[in-house]
């Protein structure tokens, strides 16, 4: 080896920096998060100063009269993440134990993998632009046929885009889960004479309950930060949304509107503001799931 | 309770179930079918010779390509693996080696929450920390929101796959007196090549369909750039100025770009499946 001729100093000289470049990559992971929490913090410091608390209940968004309130965008993100989560979880939960109990081979089982990996990989602005085209005119029609105001961009349409989004994502967390309940237990079951669907109920689901629920959690900090679909879907309303039918606007979709012509620094402070409340909410959201993981699902 | 229901109804609950996950199964596939059908069917007939080599054209004249904005894609997407690939590697390594200890575990709860972070948050990150300064929208700052958005799924996938590599393998290199960082560079990311190989791909076709963090980093712009302090324009963001345009040739050419998109990243993606597979 080419290493014996080296002086042995050196050759601990560059151990001892590989390990500290290591470290350094470490602190640096930790460094850049509080360094995107402490940017969002200063660059919203004038609205946090301005508005205080009131920003968070305050229902009138208006930049003219330099008004800013952020409830008719909370209240937005709510609703349409909670209706796209409804929408989905059937779907994902359905998918998930499909795939895990019943399709454990075969063509079709890849067929539906692929699609799985396909729906994953559109891009959000690719969904936006087919709900603009294909489905806001579907939506539009349904509106004319029950009789409400037909807008056809709106909470609804975008519900529906969004829980197409989030079920690759939150099938494959509950597929993940679902693999680890261990087999035994099921063929346990199964050699006592239960049938599959008595597996999934009885075995599969108390075993797996907490993670499928934690997956549930995670999917809903998915569809709060989804941004282009739902700008391009929503209709963008400032106003508090009186129906599952009206125009409104989410948290991400009015920063994606309004940060690029915001001049005046208050306006540009609350936008970043509401991007601070995004950033919180996600965060708080991913990490109680993986806490759920962690804590509840015993790993073999 | 069991005892009472006779195997009949056992079994037919059974195949009832199975029937309705089924069913429920397939009929998510519709709209996935509906979709792809929309961008192929309205995509190809945008696609031509002058749509891959001309600039856009302005409002009112027809024709024109979308030439800038496959550049300028092309190039954010190699800036942002430039800065996010190396960096992620390097905090996948010491995530895998350093398993336990405060530091660690910090750094892996971050990069956890950075994943989480909306694309459109680290928009304005990249809008504070570099078009701010620099007074100008700018590919530089596209690249890095991207790279924002690439570094944790690179380190992820680089952790998940050093964690399965044996420690035997580490053990025999340890042996033969080579010392740990020979080890790290020539014996445990060569043996897990593909895994990281694989995980950069994935990271790569996630962001290039990325729109939201370059709406005002990269900004768009209408002709050819090159220069990664000025503005440039890529596929989903001319997307997004197209679809939304009231111009039914607009729309048109922004049907084709979806499709170019689509067929871009749906190949990174098999790419890294293949990749992953050797």
């Amino acid at each position: 080896m080419s290493n014996g001729s080296r002086p042995i100093l050196f050759v601990e000289l560059k151990e001892r920096l590989f390990k500290k470049l290591l470290l350094v990559s470490g602190l640096l992971a930790i460094g850049l998060l509080l360094g995107i929490f402490f940017t969002l913090l200063m660059e919203s410091m004038l609205s946090i100063r301005e508005t205080g608390v009131s920003f968070l209940y305050q229902s009138i968004w208006d930049p003219v009269r330099e008004t800013f309130g952020a409830w008719p965008f909370l209240l937005g993100t709510m609703i349409t993440s909670v209706l796209a989560l409804i929408i989905s979880v059937p779907f994902s939960f359905a998918l998930s134990l499909f795939l895990g109990e019943y399709l454990k081979e075969g063509a079709f089982r890849s067929v539906f993998n692929g699609m799985l990996d396909l729906l994953a990989g559109i891009p959000s602005i690719i969904y936006g632009f087919w709900g603009l085209f294909v489905l806001v005119p579907m939506v539009r029609d349904f509106e004319n046929s029950i009789g409400v105001l037909a807008h056809g961009v709106g909470i609804f349409s975008s519900s529906i885009v969004l829980a197409l989004m989030i079920i690759p994502y939150s099938a494959s967390i509950s597929r993940e889960v679902i693999s680890l309940v261990p087999q035994d237990l099921k063929e346990a079951a199964l050699s006592l004479g239960a049938t599959p669907w008595e597996v999934i109920q009885k075995v599969i689901l108390p075993y797996a309950k907490s993670g499928m629920f934690a997956g549930v959690l995670m999917s809903f900090g998915r569809a709060i930060s989804e941004t282009m679909a739902v700008t391009m879907l929503i209709g963008n309303s400032n106003k508090i949304p009186t129906s599952l039918f009206s125009p409104a606007n989410t948290l991400a979709s009015v920063i994606a509107n309004e940060f690029a012509e915001a001049s005046e620094a208050l306006y540009l402070s609350s936008l970043v503001e509401l991007a601070l409340i995004l950033f919180f909410v996600t965060a708080i959201f991913s990490l109680l799931g993986r806490y759920i993981i962690k804590k509840w699902m015993p790993v073999q | 309770m069991n005892a009472a229901r006779s195997v009949q109804v056992r079994l037919i609950l059974d195949r009832f179930f199975k029937g309705i996950m089924a069913a429920l199964s397939v009929l998510l596939m519709l709209p996935l079918l509906f979709i792809l059908y929309y961008i192929f069917s309205q995509g190809f007939s945008a696609l031509s010779w002058t749509f891959f080599t001309q600039l856009p054209k302005p409002v009112g004249e027809l024709g024109g390509g979308v030439s800038n904005a496959i550049v300028g894609t092309l190039l954010l997407v190699l800036i942002s693996a430039l800065i996010a690939v190396p960096l992620g590697i390097l905090m996948g390594v010491y995530l895998s080696e350093t398993r336990k200890g405060v530091i660690p575990e910090m750094a892996r709860l971050c990069i956890d929450t950075l994943q989480g972070i909306p694309s459109i948050v680290m928009g304005i990150i990249a809008y504070a920390w570099i078009v701010m300064p620099l007074g100008a929208f700018s590919l530089l700052s596209g690249g890095i929101a991207l790279a924002l958005m690439m570094l944790p799924i690179v380190t992820k996938s680089t952790e998940e796959t050093l964690k399965l590599i044996p420690d035997s393998l580490r053990e025999a290199a340890y042996a033969l007196g080579a010392p740990y960082y020979t080890t790290i560079l020539k014996v445990i990311l060569p043996s897990g090549k593909s895994g990281i190989l694989s995980g950069a791909l994935i990271g790569v076709a996630r962001v290039s369909g990325e729109t939201a963090p370059l709406l005002f980093t990269a900004f768009g712009n209408p002709f050819m750039n090159v220069n990664i302090f000025k503005s440039v324009n890529s596929l989903p963001l001319l997307i997004f100025n197209y679809a939304t345009s009231p111009y039914k040739d607009w729309q048109d050419i922004a049907w084709g770009a979806s499709l170019l998109l689509v067929l871009f990243v749906l190949m990174l993606s098999i790419l890294s499946k293949v990749v992953l597979k050797k």
